[in-house]
């Protein structure tokens, strides 16, 4: 049964250093406050991983969190680069960062596998792409049936799986609704899972296929109110598209960016971190 | 009736020519930027019945404004149904159910081989692009593809520093000689390359990119300059048809809605 914790014991107790952490949003409810209390905790060496890594994951490797990324598209959508994620593989700035490419295909796949307590993720996938030389997680399986070649990569299972969502009950029940992208899958694929929510309410009040995970499914559920800005909420806030614009601008030198990390989240609350 | 051919911008013919390339009823992969501008002004003009779909999982979508990024709301709110990432790409992309993957690129090479992933080194990045997205599996399991980019040398190079996803490969093969159940999967691959100078295609025997029509006043030396290996233009070398009033003016006031909904975000 889902815990109801703050949200920084819910980063305390479930994200140690050294983690492997999913933190999964498809442009849609990304986990921001989380991400910033887990910065504000000064966590460090964790492996991320991620479809879509962008603004959260680009203040998470700047603020030198990460030792490793697996990803398949590292951008800031719409508006270009993603300047940490860039100084850090192209200059190794704050630390070092290993990545492990793949592409979205692979990558929800990996997810459902790792959901459906699989080893592998098997696709007809980077067939022609040079992505398996660089990457030695991508190999090949054949099919026992067709002799097919097909593309295997392993599933991905978390230590924890951060996710925000809409809203759950008083049994931590959880309804997402909207662009749900891979959340569900990184939740049930992860040990742990913590679930930042907009709010709870007394009834989900909901139709028989809504995307919801039950409560028993989850380690914590988190109320952080507007925890996914400046992305968005599906019926609650729009998506800031004009801080994402202004985010290419600040991450584009350290000293901007620091700046912009001590101010908004190193000495701001919980509560108060995210826009 | 036509436009007059000097109000028309480069980039406009760019897009009027890809949306053409759409049929009406056809179900296209749309990649973001020029692709869904381009798509969604086919759905707007010729083919109302064009069924879009985006990678976050949004099918049979009718945004009014074009999407910043990939999963902006509006493409959801306007959809017939929202899908799970995993079932975007197993049940519909891989399960065969997608006419026209629709892509755009940062380096493309005479093999339609594209690179999102880096300028340089792998290892040693000169700069770090993005990465693959969905576009390797785009590539492959759509019926056909479509590029569209705007043509430069840095651009257009005769081989791609890393294939990200592939077209014909290295040597113009690479979709050649599968096993059968693979091939059977697999697209045709690019079929049309629409810049903002001309439409290339693939060769029909060894596959590499070859001018099949100019846009109106562009000469060949222009396509050459700003193509880096010794391009080759088809024999009967086509004029590309002027962009109607109509389709400049449905293009252009999507683009004056788009701008007005994203400047009204907050800043």
């Amino acid at each position: 049964m889902a815990e109801f914790l703050s949200l920084h014991d819910a980063v305390a107790r479930f994200v140690e250093n050294g983690a492997t952490v999913a933190m999964e949003g498809f442009t849609h409810l990304i986990p921001f406050a989380a991400g910033h209390e887990i910065i504000r905790q000064q966590k460090r060496e964790l492996t991320l991983i991620r479809m879509t890594p962008d603004l959260i994951y680009d203040q998470m490797i700047g603020m030198g969190c990460v030792k490793r990324l697996i990803f398949s598209w590292g951008g800031n959508p719409g508006v270009g680069s993603l300047h940490r994620l860039r100084d850090a593989v192209e200059h190794h700035h704050p630390v070092p960062l290993d990545i492990r490419e793949h592409s979205h295909a692979a990558m929800a796949c990996a997810y459902e596998a790792g959901a459906a307590g699989l080893p592998l993720a098997v696709l007809r996938g980077y067939v022609g792409s040079d992505l398996p030389k660089v990457n030695d997680q991508i190999k090949s399986i054949t099919c026992p049936f067709t002799g097919e070649e097909l593309a295997a990569i392993p599933s991905i299972r978390p230590d924890v799986a951060v996710i925000h969502a809409q809203k759950a009950d008083r049994h931590g029940n959880v309804l997402i609704e909207g662009i749900i992208g891979v959340q569900k899958e990184a939740v049930l694929a992860a040990t742990h899972s913590i679930v930042t929510v907009e709010e709870i309410v007394e009834s989900l009040d909901t139709h028989p296929n809504a995307c919801i995970i039950p409560g028993w499914a989850i380690s914590a559920v988190v109320v952080a109110e507007r925890g996914a800005s400046p992305s968005y909420a599906h019926g609650y806030y729009p998506r800031d598209n004009g801080f994402y614009k202004t985010w290419d601008a600040i991450a584009r030198n350290r000293e901007s960016f620091a700046a912009w990390m001590n101010d908004h989240v190193m000495n701001a609350r919980p509560e108060e971190s995210t826009r | 009736m036509s436009q007059p051919l000097a109000d028309i911008t480069p980039s406009e013919m760019m897009t009027v020519t890809a949306a053409r390339a759409l049929g009406n009823g056809t179900t296209c992969f749309v990649g973001i930027g020029l692709p869904s501008e381009a798509a969604n002004l086919a759905r707007l003009t010729h083919a109302p019945e064009a069924v879009l779909i985006y990678e976050s999982g949004t099918l049979q979508t009718r945004p009014d404004v074009l999407p910043l990024s990939i999963g902006d709301g509006e493409l959801c709110e306007t959809a017939l149904t929202t899908v799970s990432v995993p079932e975007m790409f197993r049940y519909w992309l891989q399960g065969g159910h997608v006419d026209v993957g629709f892509l755009g690129t940062a380096q493309i090479d005479r093999y339609a081989n594209l690179n999102t992933t880096l300028v340089g080194d792998y290892r040693e990045p000169k700069v770090r692009l993005p990465g693959g997205g969905g576009a390797p599996e785009i590539a492959t399991n759509s019926k056909e593809v479509f590029v569209m980019v705007k043509q430069s040398r840095r651009t257009f190079v005769k081989d791609v520093d890393f294939i990200t996803t592939v077209g014909f490969g290295r040597d113009g093969t690479a979709r050649d000689n599968m096993h059968p159940e693979t091939a059977r999967h697999m697209g045709r691959g690019p079929t049309r390359v629409i810049t903002d100078l001309c439409v290339m295609r693939p060769d029909p025997v060894d596959h590499e990119l070859v001018v099949t029509a100019l846009h109106p006043g562009v000469t060949r030396d222009q396509v050459i300059d700003a193509t880096g290996w010794d391009i080759r233009f088809a024999d009967t070398l086509e004029t590309t048809a002027i962009p109607t009033a109509e389709e400049i003016e449905v293009l252009r006031s999507l683009k004056v809605r788009t701008e007005r909904h994203h400047a009204g975000d907050t800043v």
